[in-house]
Parts: C-alpha cells; sequence; structure tokens
C-alpha cells in the first residue's frame, strides 16, 4: 500500500511541478492524473497495489468535498443579498448541462453503434 | 464550568473538527442509505449542513475548523491521481468512444458556460458574480484559477462550484432517469462534466464504468473551460460588465 501511495503522491508532485515550470492552466492533481493514466495505459497493467488503493479512495470521495463545502459560511454575506436569483442559475445551469451532454452523448454512442461494430 | 474548559481546550485542537467532520459524513451516509437513497438526504449535502450549523452554534470561525478539516481537504489531490486506475480498465470503450466523446464534451463545455450567461443576464444578476459563477463546473483548483483570471471572485467560485457539485449528484440521477444505468457511458461521462468531482463520487455508486467516465468527463471539462471560458468572457465583452 505504502508503494501505491507513493505512485499517486509522485504522480501529483510532478503534475504540480510541470504546471508550475509550463505555466499551463491546469491544477497540478488533474495533469498527475493524465500522467497516471499514460504510464499504466504504456505498462499495459494496473498494480494490484495501486489498484485497490484508488478503490478505496474513490470509494470514498464525498467525504473530501466537506471541508470546502463549509466554506459557505465564510462567503454567505457575499451572495446572501441575490441568492435567490444565483439559486435559480445554478439549478437550471447545472440541469441544462447535464442533460445536453448526456443525450448529446447517448445519441452519438447509439448512432456509432448502428453504423456497425468494427470489433 | 469544567464542561466549558473541557470545549475550550477541544475546540481549539484541530483533531476536533477532523473527528467531527468524518464522524458526521458517516452518519449522513448511514442516513442516505436508511432512507433508500433519497437525492435530499445526500451525505455531502447533509454533513455540510450539520457542520455549518455547529459552527454558528458555537461562534468558531471558518479557518479554525479549517485547520482540522485541512487533512481531509488535502486527500483530493491524491484521489483526483487515483481517478486514472479505473479509466485505464476502460481503456477499449474509450479508444472506440473517442469521436462521440469529443464532440459531447465540446457541447456540454459549451451549454454550460452560454447557459450561465443567459440565465444571469434575464435574472439581473451582476456582473462580478456572473464571472464568478461561469466556473461552476469545473474542479475547484481549475475553477479559482480561471475564476482570478477573468475578474471574478475565486472564494465566491469554490462556494458555487459545490453546490453545483451536491445538486448535480443530489439530482442527476434521478433526472437522467435510467440513462445512467442503461448508458453508464453518457449518463456518467455526464455527471462528470456537469459536476466535477462529487457528481464522480456520486457515479461511482451507481457503477465503476460510470464512475471511470465521469472522472473522465471531468478532467476533460477542466482543461477544455479553462480554455474556452476566457475565449467567451473576451467575445462577449463580459470583463467591463464587472
Amino acid at each position: 500500500m505504502v508503494g501505491a501511495i507513493a505512485t499517486l503522491l509522485l504522480m501529483q508532485l510532478a503534475g504540480t511541478l510541470l504546471v508550475q515550470f509550463l505555466r499551463l492552466p491546469l491544477p497540478g492533481p488533474v495533469l498527475g492524473m493524465f500522467l497516471l493514466f499514460a504510464w499504466l495505459a504504456w505498462r499495459r497493467q494496473v498494480p494490484e497495489a495501486l489498484s485497490r488503493t484508488a478503490q478505496t479512495l474513490l470509494e470514498n470521495l464525498s467525504l473530501l468535498f466537506v471541508p470546502a463545502g463549509v466554506g459557505i459560511v465564510a462567503h454567505w454575506h457575499e451572495v446572501a443579498g441575490q441568492a435567490g436569483r444565483i439559486t435559480v442559475v445554478l439549478v437550471l445551469g447545472a440541469a441544462i448541462t447535464l442533460v445536453t451532454t448526456a443525450w448529446t452523448l447517448h445519441w452519438l454512442l447509439a448512432r456509432a453503434r448502428a453504423r456497425g461494430p468494427r470489433d | 464550568m469544567r464542561l466549558n474548559a473541557i470545549w475550550v481546550y477541544l475546540a481549539s485542537q484541530p483533531l476536533l473538527w477532523l473527528a467531527l467532520t468524518v464522524t458526521l459524513f458517516w452518519l449522513a451516509r448511514r442516513l442516505y442509505l436508511a432512507v433508500g437513497g433519497l437525492a435530499l438526504c445526500n451525505p455531502v449535502l447533509v454533513s455540510i449542513a450539520a457542520i455549518v450549523c455547529l459552527l454558528l452554534l458555537t461562534g468558531t470561525g471558518y479557518q479554525t475548523y479549517f485547520d482540522g478539516a485541512q487533512f481531509i481537504h488535502f486527500l483530493l489531490g491524491p484521489a483526483t491521481v487515483a481517478l486514472a486506475v479505473p479509466l485505464v480498465q476502460q481503456l477499449p470503450v474509450l479508444r472506440r468512444s473517442l469521436a462521440p466523446l469529443s464532440v459531447a464534451l465540446l457541447v456540454g463545455a459549451l451549454a454550460g458556460i452560454l447557459s450561465t450567461v443567459a440565465l444571469c443576464w434575464l435574472l439581473g444578476v451582476d456582473g462580478r458574480t456572473l464571472l464568478s459563477l461561469l466556473p461552476r463546473s469545473i474542479t475547484t483548483p481549475i475553477a479559482m484559477g480561471v475564476s482570478d483570471q477573468i475578474g471574478g471572485s475565486a472564494e465566491l467560485t469554490v462556494v458555487f462550484v459545490v453546490i453545483t457539485g451536491v445538486l448535480g449528484a443530489a439530482f442527476g440521477v434521478p433526472l437522467l432517469g435510467r440513462l445512467v444505468r442503461s448508458d453508464p457511458v453518457a449518463g456518467g461521462f455526464a455527471l462528470g462534466v456537469t459536476a466535477h468531482g462529487i457528481g464522480t463520487a456520486r457515479a461511482f455508486e451507481v457503477n465503476e464504468q460510470a464512475g471511470a467516465f465521469a472522472g473522465l468527463g471531468m478532467g476533460l471539462n477542466g482543461a477544455l473551460t479553462a480554455v474556452l471560458i476566457p475565449l467567451v468572457v473576451w467575445a462577449l465583452g463580459l470583463q467591463g460588465a464587472a
């Protein structure tokens, strides 16, 4: 497990350093994700320990957003005046994005499948 | 008086808020399972609400709370990197669906940005708030950077990002109906594009494939939106509005 944690942290570190030096508009961990993906795709196999550690982390992913979410107490006064309007934008905006993306992809995948499976 | 002394001591320790965050989340998840996965009882939503109430009741500042909770917050980095693992296991599907995924990503990213601009104009939301709202669908660290760059408030953006994530996680699956289960690639991808990491966490609860594609949607949308938003702001002349 220590090896798996080291792998994750090193990829995050590599991503963060690359972002710093190349001035990329991306956060380090997201680039770290692409780096780990490239490495695993090249190896064509995921080490057992890494697979287990990743699964444990991702099963509890929701918990990790709680501290940032509580931050709403610190900024409430800034939005209190237009809270109702902002809520409408957030709810409708999320619904539009979600439905548009899901149905576009669903339709395109179905069309690709209908044109004949090549494999 | 004795009890008060104990509270004063505990409240100054990072351990108290760390322990409370984990415990309340655990209880919230049990509640969520007990009510049969009712969207309104989403564990992220419930535990945030419970902690906010606790902070307000005890007069504790956010900084004091975050001193303890930052240990959990830090794990977001390694967890984001870990998203590569389920994704690489989906490599064959990914290869086969590259073109549909790219088109859906572009459509979804533009729908997110343009719907926000249109709704803000319709409802008369002021310029700086609009700029802070634009990156609401992308993962926190990218959203903060983008918000700063276009003249929004990074702190406000974080709040909008989390609310969007919680909304997507709570109502995404019911809103898409059977689609998430019958087509986990499309349903999961949309959850990631709309509701970033929180949506991805929810997608993993549906199934592994939905989670993997949600993680992909989150990562790709973060990268694309970081480029698209400044372009749209410039094209529509929104910067002057702030």
